[in-house]
């Protein structure tokens, strides 16, 4: 990667957080930290990887992205208004009842999303219809998915792998958004989920494993996904939740509350300090 | 496919059979969940292997799928029991299909109790009630082949998300396919009558219209018989009017008493007309295995079952 895109790239992570920020701290609810944990592959996926046209947010010829891990809606609607969906400024909107920026993603108002999410489980299998529809029509787009390390505790999210891999979606991209952490606490603790590698491997994936920070390790990813012919590709990506705010990472306190008014001061300078 | 009046066909039969006559010319998927033995989109996945999927047990992801191949502009038919379409995957049709009011036609066959031997787990009473509670959601009850094939095709055809009601048991054909014409969302009125009104759906139809002949026959009861093939929504019109002008009314149907059709016109008539309803059904108690006729019989889903509760709700009517 040139240092020009990597220095366009960080920036677009680091304002996808502040949107992030500037979201949850506005409603004063929603989830930072599993948002702020998939900052920079979603800046990878809008400003390097995927085919999408704000213009025209319908566009039949796009790449898909669905959220499964829908909760993390802070981080996907700071990112369409970065690529231009709509104006950064709404993101304050969040949850607001006069806002279509609802708690969890909606596809019928906001433009630039591809799939209704929120309960989890449920969007990958329809990442995987969105595959298998492309392979009915002979289409070349691509379809990617953004799962939580937790949610693979629901059983259809491995349904949804079989099937995957069953019919041979290698125009499908499952991303794991590893950041070791649940609601109740550490994965590990709860049912322990964990590890990926060879359990994706055994149901027909191809797995990268990747530091979901690295920029250069995520382009890599997606390149080489492109490159499996005949199977889906998985990639575990490793994460720290709340990723960026010092006081946030790590914690599974800021699973699902909102930074205060002191917090959010803090944590902007911490990522305006960053760029 | 050609269905005669009075050939026994399970309405399952009718949406396979036109599920293969429809994917001709409308271009539609085909999902299933390892019954497609049962539930007759076998028929489809021989006809257009290419547009078949079979998802393998597991509802859930199904639904999933259908409503991602929605989201991608596809017209999805995804069947299996009602138990497990409803049942099991109600959430995924709640949150990923009707919530985004995606293009995906639920089509659930071995509903109520005549799934007969395979007992209480498979027996779903539940499914209209599930469903119609859905915002958005279109439920149609077809009560016969002839029906089930017109509803199918309007579902096909239209916008939105549907669940639509299919049995395991043969039932016979009550319509001349020759002029029927579906009308979504319009009661058909079977038979004029004056005294009392049965409404009926699904299987019970054909029950209903004995009931009626034996009331008339035997008692000098006029009886007006309404066929109600789309539940939700309900034609309140045709329901307020036979409250208005029969006073009583009792309402049959394969299905928990709770929830279901008697409660859609129950809730009608207590808000339009209000007037006497009695609901034919099954009474809030799980099913088990048998033959279908007596199963029928212990569970009083039959013409001397509406016959009785037809008589209370005249008593009621005069009370």
């Amino acid at each position: 990667m040139d240092s020009a895109k990597l220095t366009q790239l960080k920036h677009e992570a680091a304002m996808i957080r502040l949107g992030i920020l500037d979201g949850t701290h506005a409603a004063a609810s929603g989830h930072p930290g599993g948002s702020l944990s998939i900052a920079d592959i979603m800046s990878y996926l809008y400003f390097a990887e995927m085919k999408v046209d704000p213009a025209n947010p319908k566009w039949e010829e796009r790449d898909r992205f669905v959220l499964s891990k829908g909760h993390a809606a802070p981080a996907l609607y700071a990112t369409l208004a970065r690529k231009g969906f709509f104006p950064f400024e709404s993101l304050v909107t969040l949850r607001r009842v006069d806002s279509v920026l609802q708690g969890h993603p909606d596809m019928k108002y906001i433009p630039g999303v591809d799939m209704s999410t929120g309960s989890l489980g449920q969007g990958i299998s329809a990442a995987v219809g969105m595959a298998l529809a492309a392979k009915i029509d002979g289409k070349d787009y691509r379809t990617y998915t953004i799962v939580g390390d937790g949610e693979t505790e629901e059983g259809q999210v491995w349904e949804a792998l079989m099937f995957a891999a069953r019919h041979d979606l290698d125009n499908l991209c499952v991303v794991i958004d590893y950041n070791g952490l649940q609601i109740d606490g550490p994965i590990a603790e709860i049912v322990n989920p964990a590890p990926y590698e060879g359990k994706l491997s055994s149901f027909g994936f191809h797995v990268i494993t990747i530091d979901a920070h690295d920029l250069e390790e995520i382009e890599a990813a997606f390149n080489e996904a492109k490159t499996i012919k005949g199977k889906p590709t998985a990639i575990v990506a490793k994460s720290v939740k709340g990723k960026g705010v010092s006081f946030m990472e790590n914690q599974v306190k800021w699973h699902g509350s909102a930074p205060n008014d002191a917090q959010y001061e803090q944590a902007v300078a911490e990522i305006r300090a960053q760029m | 496919m050609e269905f005669k009046i009075g050939d026994k066909i399970a309405t399952r039969e009718g949406f396979g059979k036109t599920l293969v006559e429809l994917g001709a010319d409308h271009d539609f998927v085909v999902m299933d969940a390892d019954l497609a033995e049962a539930t007759k989109t076998c028929y489809f996945g021989k006809a257009y292997p290419n547009r078949f999927f079979d998802c393998g047990i597991a509802e859930g992801n199904m639904v999933g799928i259908a409503a991602g191949l929605a989201a991608a502009g596809k017209t999805v038919v995804a069947s299996s029991f009602a138990m497990f379409a409803a049942g099991r995957a109600f959430e995924q049709i709640r949150n990923s299909v009707a919530y985004p009011h995606l293009n995906v036609k639920i089509c659930a066959t071995h509903a109520g109790i005549t799934v007969g031997e395979d007992g209480a787990t498979h027996q779903c009473l539940e499914d209209i009630a599930l469903m119609r509670s859905i915002p958005g959601m279109t439920v149609i009850n077809p009560s016969d082949a002839v029906e089930a094939a017109a509803a199918l095709q309007y579902a096909i055809e239209t916008d939105g998300p549907f669940y639509i009601r299919f049995g395991r048991y043969a039932v016979p054909v009550l319509h001349d396919q020759a002029t029927y014409a579906f009308q979504p969302g319009k009661g058909e009125t079977l038979q004029e009558g004056s005294d009392l009104t049965i409404v009926a759906s699904g299987m019970m139809v054909k029950a209903a219209m004995d009931a009626a002949a034996t009331l008339s026959a035997e008692k000098g009861i006029s009886v007006r018989v309404i066929n109600i093939h789309t539940v939700k929504p309900l034609d309140s019109e045709i329901i307020a009017e036979a409250a208005a002008e029969t006073g009583a009314i009792v309402v049959a149907e394969e299905h928990n008493i709770i929830g279901g059709l008697g409660s859609a016109v129950a809730e009608c008539v207590a808000e339009t007309c209000p007037c006497p309803v009695i609901r034919v059904g099954v009474q809030d108690v799980f099913g088990r295995s048998g033959k279908v006729p007596p199963l029928l019989e212990a569970y009083g889903l039959t013409a001397e079952a509406i016959v009785e509760k037809a008589e209370a709700a005249l008593r009621l009517k005069k009370a």
